[in-house]
């Protein structure tokens, strides 16, 4: 779906996206990542459980809703990745666990 | 609580950092508040890395520009806040904005408003599925990551947009599928008589041909359509279009849309300012005055959120409101404001005589406007515009009482992505105007954030 | 425009006027409902959808019995609207708690309780307190948080969605022939034979009889009619986060989770000097810390929209309704609670409008109750 340009002079970070690890540039979001990672759809609809994925990446649409580092509901389009970062896809209804971190 | 300022600028794309530049450069103390990690809003979104990187050439003169203007605001003095999500703007000029993880209050005796443009919603069946997303959001990948798209890649849609990144990807040696363009035949005809004022503004009119012949010149097929659909298991693999009466399908694994654009008000609404209907333009906005000024004294507006005129003019305004707010708050006289802005709006006076133009030649398709029932007109909440019509069956005449009933427009997105869909829908079946049917009441906060974040408030 | 007469017309489409105007109607009068436009103050639109009998009817044990009946009633009308128009009002009767954050407010609430069974007893619904080890069976895997020491639990209390409870009601009256004119608010009544002539913008409309249901317009109608609808309103604000997986099985008086997923939190009680329903900052920071003191991990939880309706209060809290003696036929309804009472109203209340007079059984909701007090 997207390739990126050549930057070789481009610093890099390595994430974990959808469980796998990936070498991507500094400056990526996490949701350009998950494109580049050919991820698909990267949550599933609360309402309809349809598959959704990033639309306007511009923080409008909220379709880029992701479980980032644990944390739920993150605007992916709007976080920079960072070293060691996990990227998951949000399935439906966010969960919420009783006494959880994911804050 | 932040320092009280003079001016905080929400938003900083060239309306808003143009605003800071002149209030710093008259003395007032200025904050630009913004949701992305550089200056440049989505227009010249990066541009001060993508202008060094590998898609600089590509992306053109008109996007360096923005160097510039972010330059001039680097150097201006004025205070910058990356990477903050406004969440509720007080009638009092009072901004709150998150981090993510606290939230910040920055008083100020007037707040300007600069958050810009987003596209129009265009709905049309499968526009849900993963791989279908809007042309704004592939040239934000262009800037901001130099990314390119691969695969069989459609564009759809009508404007300036859809052909300037087409021209792009073509210079950066990328491939489009096609270019499914559904500006509909008549508008020509509509335009013509606007096409005597747009000519003051040559270049603009000459870029576009230019634009134009870069794309008949890459053999890129173009089709005109007058309906355009989505289609796949799980994401789009397919897109279908109805050229010259028949429909016809391709294999596309990305599939991108574009309707023009239109003001982001739900800031402004949310405030409580007076919007109205502009027919031509085909949405909302606030009503203001030649210096940005609304109807609350301390809220102002600058840029395309108070109406679409380009980036050139929104960094004009931007200079023009923050002339403005600095004589209101007497820190300059109004003879030295009207001197100061004179040769602003002289500068204007070239870039909006083609708004009418452009405006009548790339109005949507009435399908955009009021799409047939069983597509998806909220897209966070997954209604159909056939529910919407069904709220009117049953005696709902506004877009509130549609979103009581049937939740389009309650999701996250706050109505940002249906609610001129659902206004238009009302507007069609009960045979009014979209001014006369209205727009949602748009609800604090403008962004979510958690309720933790809320009550550490309170401390 | 010429409009046909009606038997009866309602006017004020919200929750209190719907249900009225479609329990007339399945009783065979031809309705009429004059509605305002989408821009109404409709407490209906901004309810917290509770179906809740748990301290009501303190200082008026009609009142607590009168809900009571509604809760009674729910059942058999949410079936009946799902039937008519397609739409399930997600009505539940499952039991509700109220929380307690302290020993102080679980004190209160006890002698609250007390104090009722003293009116009458047995009092006519179950209320009783519960400790926190109680409270967590009914909550199961949930933490509370510490100060929440206990609740008064009730079990008729339920929740019903307000918002599917107003748009079930508007499309039964569409099946069952209720004539619905939105953007058409009543500006002037007058006798017309021996019956009513209402103006609206939308034409004049005719009916033997009417029904003021009106919320916060009511009072400047009533008084030309010899009717009276003293209001008092009052601000309440709340908040409603994201979509969550299911944890809440049953309501409490401040949060509940809907069927939907979201969370509704609430709520404020503020004097309303006008009928602005601008939310404020410092309400929502007020919910969202009180919620995070009950359950401390919905500080995770992301607030999506905030709002504020204008709770329409007669000067003691309790149901106005009346019949005009110098207008017979003209009646009152308002109330706070429409949705608790919408099954009351769209049966018993509907009943009493059709007969030739008023029943006894209403007599504690005249409003001539506010002038004893004035003279005392």
């Amino acid at each position: 779906m997207f390739r990126k340009l050549p930057d070789p002079a481009a610093p890099t970070v390595t994430v974990t996206i959808d469980g796998r690890a990936h070498t991507v540039a500094a400056h990526e979001t996490a949701a350009s990542a998950a494109l580049l990672a050919g991820m698909g759809a990267t949550r599933r609809s609360p309402v309809t459980g349809e598959p959704r994925a990033p639309f306007c990446m511009m923080g409008v649409c909220y379709e880029c809703l992701m479980v980032i580092d644990d944390v739920p509901s993150r605007q992916a389009c709007l976080v920079t990745v960072a070293d060691g970062m996990r990227i998951d896809r949000q399935p439906g209804a966010r969960a919420l666990d009783f006494g959880g971190e994911d804050a | 609580m932040a320092e009280m300022q003079d001016l905080v600028v929400v938003g900083a794309g060239p309306a808003g950092l143009a605003a800071a530049t002149q209030a710093a450069e008259l003395g007032l103390s200025a904050t630009v508040l913004d949701e992305q990690p550089a200056p440049g809003g989505q227009i010249y979104r990066a541009v001060e890395r993508a202008a060094q990187g590998p898609a600089a050439a590509a992306l053109g003169e008109d996007f360096r520009h923005g160097l510039s203007v972010v330059d001039a605001f680097r150097r201006s003095g004025a205070g910058y806040r990356p990477g903050l999500q406004v969440w509720q703007v007080e009638q009092s000029g009072e901004v709150l904005a998150s981090d993510g993880q606290r939230s910040e209050a920055f008083p100020a005796r007037r707040a300007v408003i600069a958050v810009g443009a987003s596209e129009r919603p265009v709905p049309i069946p499968g526009w849900t599925l993963p791989g279908v997303m809007t042309v704004g959001a592939g040239q934000i990948l262009l800037k901001s990551s130099g990314m390119m798209p691969s695969g069989e890649t459609w564009v759809a849609g009508s404007g300036p947009l859809p052909l300037l990144y087409l021209s792009q990807i073509i210079a950066a040696g990328g491939r489009i599928a096609g270019y499914i363009d559904t500006t509909p035949a008549a508008n020509g005809l509509a335009a013509g008589p606007h096409l005597f004022a747009a000519l003051r503004n040559l270049p603009y009119l000459r870029k576009g041909l230019k634009l134009r012949g870069v794309l008949r010149r890459s053999g890129i097929p173009v089709h005109r359509a007058d309906s355009v659909e989505a289609a796949g298991d799980g994401r789009v693999e397919r897109v279908r279009f109805r050229a010259g009466g028949a429909w016809q399908e391709k294999p596309c694994d990305l599939l991108m849309l574009h309707e023009g654009v239109v003001p982001n008000v739900h800031v402004t609404m949310a405030v409580g300012c007076a919007h109205g209907w502009d027919d031509r333009q085909k949405c909302f906005r606030p009503t203001l005055d030649e210096w940005g000024r609304t109807d609350i004294q301390p809220i102002l507006v600058a840029g395309d959120c108070g109406g679409i005129e380009g980036a050139r003019a929104a960094e004009l305004r931007g200079r023009l409101v923050a002339l403005g707010a600095a004589a209101d708050l007497g820190r300059i006289d109004q003879a030295t404001r009207d001197r100061l802005a004179r040769p602003l709006r002289r500068e204007l006076g070239r870039h909006l005589p083609i708004r009418a133009f452009l405006d009548t030649l790339f109005t949507p398709r009435p399908e955009v406007l009021s799409p047939p029932d069983a597509v998806i007109a909220c897209r966070c909440e997954s209604v159909t515009a056939g529910q919407v019509r069904e709220t009117v069956r049953i005696g709902a005449v506004g877009p509130n009482q549609a979103k009581s009933f049937i939740r389009c427009g309650m999701g996250p997105c706050q109505g940002r992505f249906c609610g001129l869909t659902v206004t238009g829908i009302i507007a069609e079946a009960t045979g009014r105007t979209p001014g006369e049917v209205g727009f949602f009441r748009i609800r604090p906060p403008l962004k979510t954030l958690t309720l933790g974040e809320l009550a550490a408030l309170a401390e | 425009m010429a409009e046909a007469s009606y038997d009866f017309v309602v006017v004020g489409g919200g929750v209190v006027g719907a249900s009225i105007g479609f329990g007339l109607a399945r009783r065979g009068a031809r309705v009429a409902i004059l509605d305002q436009g989408d821009a109404a103050l409709r407490s209906s639109r901004v309810n917290f959808g509770l179906v809740w009998l748990q301290s009501k009817g303190d200082g008026m044990p009609d009142y607590g019995r009168w809900t009571r009946r509604s809760a009674d009633l729910w059942t058999g009308f949410a079936a009946e609207l799902r039937e008519l128009s397609g739409i399930d009002t997600e009505h539940e009767q499952n039991g509700g708690v109220s929380f307690c954050l302290g020993e102080a407010e679980f004190e209160q609430r006890r002698n609250t309780i007390q104090r009722m069974h003293n009116q009458v007893e047995p009092w006519v619904y179950e209320t009783r307190m519960i400790d926190r080890k109680e409270v967590e069976a009914l909550y199961p895997g949930v933490r509370f948080g510490p100060e929440m020491v206990g609740a008064s639990f009730c079990p008729h209390d339920g929740v019903s969605n307000p918002l599917r409870l107003l748009q079930s009601l508007h499309g039964a009256l569409k099946t069952i022939g209720v004539a619905y004119r939105p953007d058409a608010p009543a500006t002037a009544i007058r006798r017309d034979g021996a019956g009513f002539a209402i103006d609206t913008p939308a034409g004049t409309f005719r009916a033997g009889k009417l029904v003021l249901a009106a919320g916060h317009a009511t009072t400047k109608l009533a008084a030309p009619l010899g009717l009276e609808a003293p209001i008092v309103p009052e601000r309440g604000q709340l908040v409603v986060t994201e979509r969550v997986a299911p944890i809440l099985p049953i309501p409490a008086s401040g949060v509940r989770q809907t069927r939907d997923g979201t969370i509704m939190i609430g709520t404020t009680h503020e004097a309303a000097p006008d009928l602005t329903t601008r939310t404020t900052t410092g309400n929502m920071v007020h919910i969202a810390e009180r919620a995070v003191q009950v359950l401390p991990d919905l500080a995770r939880l992301r607030i999506v929209r905030s709002w504020l309706g204008l709770r329409v209060l007669s000067p003691d809290g309790f149901p106005v309704y009346m019949e005009s003696e110098t207008h017979p036929g003209a009646y009152v309804a308002i109330c706070h609670s429409g949705n608790t009472l919408a099954a009351v109203h769209a049966n018993d209340l509907a009943e009493a409008f059709l007969a030739h007079r008023l029943p006894e059984r209403l007599d504690s909701f005249h409003p001539r109750r506010f002038h004893v007090s004035q003279a005392a």
